[in-house]
């Protein structure tokens, strides 16, 4: 039995969420997608490590998740928008995510963020076309 | 007859909602991006639609991975917005076109896309996001709507080149149907970004332009990229465009481009609005 290899593996930095990955981390995005629900959040609250219990979330990914590291839990495979659920109400939002990613501050990622925009103004203006441009 | 007035393109991403519920339309962070918003509003009021059909993704409101269909259809008359876990206040709900959607479900299995239908179906930010950009915030909706969910999320993920074929099959669908109906499609989602990994936080403004221009005139050019390609140039939340492939591929090769509107970085990303029209 062999995982399927793809051409998006060596995308540098990047973690293509795919059936492998979705496969293998089932269980905890199971667990996070009750974080819809308030009562699902309260209960997880009062005690963290029954509820990993009773959805079978176990070992490295049950750690992460008592222990409240978003960073590791999107490295062993949670999805990006299943981990928002529990990280944005705790006060991580998936920009101070990213910016842990690179080991870096929130301020800074944000900053990387503007700095990738830096000449939009002129390159709208030499497109042509553009409303506001 | 149903007649496709036109389509329009617009972000979905949270903070918008974020932005609009704190009323920070007019703060210098977020003035630019709701100005571009404008003429696609005028726009839109003067296309009067009796039905939007609003082309997203679902992030883990209605969908879980234990069942992911490539494309899902709304069939119902409403459609609830829910507390996705993050602090975004429900909206009110959506009312549905029952009958369009189950025209439209005929006519796409007929033409050989064998689409999921969906007779309850929560509409999350996605969804909601743009409508609230383009109408703002309401209690009551002034136009009925029809989610298309497409799967962006967990790969395999469909490609650009089906998502422009399922436009025109939408196209064929909503044309064929007998009651004079106005309908516009939105193409949200996108546009370059990646929001994990040691990548996070990329934006590709060339390449966004070149999307937009190119969606506009020439969206064959598009399904020349593979989902890798896409991904390796835009991020991998930046293949949520493929869905703006679905609103292009539904109106006519030349329909008309009424305004067109970038910009970024907004939250992660660059955002485009293009409003087309069809000639008729």
């Amino acid at each position: 039995m062999v995982w399927t290899k793809h051409d998006y593996e060596d995308i540098p930095g990047t973690y293509v969420f795919d059936g492998k990955t979705a496969h293998e981390s089932y269980n905890i995005n199971k667990m996070l997608f009750t974080f819809n629900k308030e009562e699902c959040r309260d209960e997880f609250e009062a005690d963290p490590v029954a509820y990993c219990d009773k959805y079978g979330v176990t070992g490295d990914f049950k750690e992460c998740v008592v222990q409240k590291d978003f960073l590791r839990m999107l490295r062993l495979g949670c999805n990006i928008y299943y981990m928002a659920k529990m990280a944005i109400p705790r006060g991580t939002s998936v920009q101070d995510a990213g910016a842990a990613f690179q080991g870096i501050t929130t301020k800074e990622f944000q900053a990387k963020l503007q700095e990738r925009a830096d000449g939009l103004i002129e390159k709208l203006e030499s497109a042509g076309g553009y409303w506001n441009g | 007859m149903a007649k496709i007035i036109g389509g329009l393109t617009s972000s979905h991403i949270p903070a918008v909602g974020n932005a609009i519920e704190n009323n920070l339309q007019q703060e210098p962070y977020w003035k630019r991006f709701f100005d571009g918003y404008e003429p696609a509003k005028e726009w839109l009021k003067k296309a009067a639609p009796d039905v939007v059909i609003v082309v997203y993704n679902d992030h883990g409101l209605n969908f879980f991975l234990d069942k992911v269909p490539t494309f899902a259809l709304g069939c119902a008359d409403i459609y609830e917005n829910a507390d996705e876990g993050w602090g975004l206040k429900p909206q009110a709900p959506f009312p549905g076109d029952a009958e369009l959607s189950w025209h439209i479900a005929e006519s796409l299995v007929e033409q050989e896309f064998d689409i999921c239908t969906c007779q309850e179906m929560l509409v999350d930010h996605g969804f909601v996001n743009p409508l609230r950009a383009l109408y703002g915030t309401l209690k009551e909706w002034p136009v009925k709507t029809i989610p298309l969910a497409v799967n962006v999320v967990q790969h395999p993920v469909p490609t650009a080149a089906r998502c422009l074929k399922l436009g025109r099959a939408l196209g064929k669908a909503i044309e064929s149907y007998p009651e004079d109906t106005r309908v516009v499609i939105f193409g949200t989602g996108g546009m370059s970004h990646q929001l994990q990994g040691e990548r996070a936080g990329l934006i590709d403004v060339d390449f966004d332009i070149e999307c937009m221009d190119k969606i506009a005139t020439e969206p064959e050019w598009f399904t020349q990229f593979s989902n890798s390609e896409i991904m390796r140039r835009t991020g991998t939340e930046g293949i949520e465009t493929i869905m703006w492939l679905v609103m292009r591929g539904a109106l006519q090769d030349d329909a008309k481009l009424i305004h067109k509107h970038y910009h970024a970085p907004i939250s992660n990303t660059g955002a485009g609005v293009m409003v087309l029209e069809n000639q008729y």
